[in-house]
């Protein structure tokens, strides 16, 4: 009790109630960062060579994916859909990528992600006009499209691989590229997040998005083209799990049916650790990307402690549900904090 | 008149509206002018709402003619509709609680900068510039969620500023606002007015009509009845005109015995909430508890049944202690509670009818555990026609029922468990006069069959109309308690504003 009662004056000390939610804001990403200096701390402790250059790059790298497909859930989730086909678009990006580079060995890098980023347009749409025009629930959608692709991806790849060798150098380099010390795939994951994170706050069309989560009625009367925002979210999450197919391949160098089973949930659990409102409305790229960093060391540190991969899988389980319990503590303790700044204005 | 009318603005000509086969709108007419406040009444039902959602661009309608300064005009949306000047206040204003105020304001019109990119600094002054045209303080940056009624509908005023309509229609805006609220919204309504703009002022209250409206429209089962200025109409004239008959007292509270005391309340304390609250309630009386909205009532009542926990004081009913925070010992000692918000509270929106009247008497109608439909069905039919309660089928949902009637089945919902006491949160909010009158006479029968009745109201004259006693809080306390006799408007509102005169 005096706990919250301290919290609130020291809340309306700060002047306004913006500075309140801007607080809890940065108490999450501040929380985050955070944590992430905790887990590698206490796991360099038991084990120095988790803080080794090739140890941080690769789970930088693996971050990156993680990262970039959670700016396109973010996107959706703060319409309050959800695409849960991601893993897969990435999977059968990258085995399209794969097979491009089989029968044309020469092809440019630019043609090779053209072709990714179309195979996720192309999902994307299928997913954006079910659930706009069919009016489906993207849940539902997305979990049926997430079933067929990787359906597709099976029956076409037939149990074939593809090898890092069947590769070009040229490809294989962004995967394993470094730029003073630095991943390639890390510093691609970082302009992104960074240029989504100032257009999602700066665009009209990225601030409907937000409308849209907020209130879709309200979205409605206030004259914002929901079905086509919508639409346009999907299409963007799908067009991110492509390209983010094609990295996938020149991170791991070789692929088959099962690239990227899975993903979903670790991006799903990456955004919303990340601060992302799972039903819509607010949260930012930068935070999800956060929450993805913070995930994937986890994941590598409790390899590093040998802690069995079924464990790992628990725990990040836990942060999920300890992530959106924390959510709803926020938004409790927050309420009576604005209605009381509305009290003394009045 | 001496003067020539102003030029209409817009003009709403015959329009018709049908969904499936209702007729919401049968002949809807509308003429608003530059620089006036024109009134719109009618029961619940009468098409008003159907033809404010025509004027928004949300319905298009099957017939009828809408000019905007003289000249034809079709909305498919609401984005044509608010480009044409119009702009909406909704009841409930629909506001991005997760969006900061200034965003609200500016939410698809945002000032743009360079790239296209919004200007968010000229964005926050612009919304400070309009909340000073208004005379009001808002901060443009905080979020919109947790902002009161009052502040929301500001939001939208000033959205509406913003967007230089000329025609702003409010549909309802004084339901939930205080009475120093409603005047801070008349004082912005007649700044609106001198600048020019036309107010479309929707409200079941007729006292704000006549205080407000140089002209009014009266609707009634989807037509125009009549359009005149106020002065040459009396607030009779227009109930008439509304109901199409006389309508006799408002308020028909039959005086009766008050018998033992059932529910009584003593030193109720919720922290922060409310304080040290005490008073009874005896059979057959109507005990009211008035008071500003936020002065603790609904709190009370809801702590009383145990939907909230209290931290000090005792509730008993019939004599028996209940448990804090236990709305089936509540049910079980004879307690029945209408909610404030019915659509959310007091019913299943999408069950049946007759689902939902018997709902919190299963008891009665299962047999084995299990729930005959005919059973449910034979138990609603009775109390559907005791209340006379306006349907179509009793399988059809909740919400095909107009507001009065969704009230009736809240109310027969309790009624079928013979309550000894019934607490009622505003029963007759959003309700149009004739199924009001009815709501007051059931009250008034239960009383006089010996049910204790604690009810909850922001209107006065449904206070003074209905109570044998009244129980005003202010700021979670209560400030005095009044009875039939000695209660007066003047000292009801002295008394909720905390206004008391030790002295007297």
């Amino acid at each position: 009790m005096t706990a919250i009662a301290e919290e609130r004056t020291t809340i309306e000390r700060r002047g306004s109630s913006h500075a309140v939610a801007e607080f809890l804001l940065r108490f999450r990403e501040l929380g985050i960062v955070l944590a992430l200096v905790l887990v590698f701390g206490g796991t360099s402790a038991d084990n120095t060579n988790f803080l080794s250059a090739t140890n941080v790059q690769q789970i930088l790298s693996g971050a990156a994916i993680i990262a970039l497909l959670a700016i396109g859930e973010t996107i959706v989730v703060v319409t309050r859909n959800v695409d849960l086909s991601i893993g897969s678009v990435l999977g059968i990006a990258a085995y399209a990528t794969g097979v491009l580079y089989v029968h044309h060995p020469h092809v440019s890098l630019v043609v090779v992600f053209m072709l990714a980023i179309a195979i996720g347009v192309a999902c994307g749409v299928v997913n954006g006009l079910v659930v706009t025009v069919a009016r489906v629930p993207s849940l539902v959608v997305t979990l049926g499209t997430l079933y067929i692709i990787r359906g597709i991806d099976g029956a076409w790849s037939g149990g074939n691989q593809v090898n890092a060798s069947m590769l070009p150098d040229s490809f294989n380099k962004i995967g394993y590229g470094t730029l003073a010390g630095v991943p390639y795939l890390g510093i691609i994951a970082i302009v992104a997040v960074a240029i989504a994170t100032y257009a999602m706050r700066s665009f009209r069309t990225a601030r409907d998005f937000y409308a849209i989560g907020s209130d879709p009625d309200a979205a409605r009367l206030a004259g914002i083209p929901v079905g086509r925002r919508v639409f346009l979210a999907f299409v963007l999450s799908g067009a991110i799990a492509g390209l983010a197919g094609a990295f996938w391949l020149s991170l791991y160098g070789s692929v088959d049916a099962i690239a990227g089973v899975g993903y979903e949930f670790q991006v799903i659990a990456a955004v919303v650790v990340g601060g992302v409102a799972i039903f819509g409305g607010s949260g930012t790229v930068f935070g999800a990307a956060l929450g993805a960093l913070l995930l994937n060391t986890i994941y590598s540190a409790l390899v590093v402690v040998n802690v069995s991969s079924f464990w790992s899988q628990a725990f990040s389980g836990g942060l999920l549900v300890a992530a959106i319990a924390f959510d709803r503590l926020v938004a409790v303790r927050v309420a009576p904090a604005l209605r009381t700044r509305r009290r003394a204005r009045v | 008149m001496t003067t020539p009318p102003s030029p209409a603005l817009l003009s709403l000509e015959h329009a018709e509206k049908s969904f499936g086969a209702v007729h919401a709108l049968v002949d809807g007419d509308i003429e608003l002018r530059a620089g006036e406040v024109h009134g719109l009444v009618g029961e619940n039902g009468a098409g008003k709402s159907t033809l404010v959602k025509i004027l928004a661009g949300v319905h298009r309608p099957d017939a009828g003619r809408l000019l905007i300064d003289g000249e034809e005009a079709i909305f498919d949306n609401a984005k044509q509709s608010q480009a044409a000047g119009i702009a909406i206040i909704f009841q409930e204003p629909t506001l991005f609680p997760d969006l900061s105020v200034a965003e609200n304001i500016f939410v698809g019109m945002q000032p743009l900068k360079r790239f296209r990119r919004i200007d968010g600094r000229r964005m926050r002054r612009e919304a400070a510039g309009v909340f000073g045209q208004l005379g009001v303080r808002v901060d443009p940056d905080r979020i919109a969620r947790g902002l009161s009624i009052a502040d929301q509908q500001l939001v939208e005023i000033a959205k509406a500023l913003t967007t230089n309509a000329r025609v702003i229609v409010m549909d309802e805006p004084t339901a939930a606002l205080t009475s120093t609220e409603v005047e801070r919204l008349f004082g912005i309504v007649e700044t609106l007015r001198a600048r020019g703009n036309a107010v479309l002022f929707v409200s079941h209250r007729l006292e704000e009509i006549f205080a407000i409206c140089q002209r009014v429209t009266v609707m009634r089962d989807g037509r125009h009845v009549l359009t005149r200025p106020i002065g040459e109409l009396t607030i009779p004239a227009v109930i008439r005109a509304m109901v199409g008959r006389d309508m006799d007292a408002l308020f028909p509270k039959v005086p009766a015995e008050a018998g033992r005391t059932v529910l009584k309340v003593e030193h109720l304390t919720r922290e922060g909430v409310f304080t040290d609250v005490s008073f009874e309630v005896r059979a057959g009386e109507i005990v009211a508890l008035a008071g500003l909205v936020g002065a603790g009532r609904t709190e009370v009542a809801r702590a009383i049944f145990g939907i909230d926990r209290f931290d000090a004081g005792t509730v008993e009913v019939q004599g028996r202690r209940l448990p804090p925070g236990s709305p089936t010992a509540a049910m079980g000692a004879g307690v029945g509670l209408v909610p404030e918000d019915r659509r959310q509270q007091g019913l299943v929106m999408d069950f049946s009818i007759e689902r939902n009247i018997a709902l919190a008497s299963l008891h009665n109608v299962s047999r084995g555990g299990l729930i005959p439909r005919g059973a449910e069905r034979r138990f609603a039919r009775d109390w559907a026609l005791r209340l006379q309660l306006k349907y179509g089928r009793l399988a059809n949902p909740a919400w095909t029922l107009s507001g009065g009637n969704q009230q009736k089945v809240v109310l027969a919902k309790w009624l079928a468990r013979s309550p000894s006491l019934l607490i009622v949160d505003e029963p007759t909010r959003g309700i149009d006069v004739g199924t009001k009158a009815e709501v007051h006479r059931l009250l008034s029968e239960l009383a006089a069959q010996g049910v204790a009745v604690l009810m909850i109201s922001s209107e006065l004259p449904e206070v003074l109309g209905m109570a044998d006693r009244i129980v005003v809080l202010f700021e979670g306390r209560i400030m005095r308690e009044f009875t039939r006799a000695e209660a007066t408007e003047d000292a009801i509102m002295h008394a909720a504003t905390g206004l008391v005169e030790e002295a007297a």
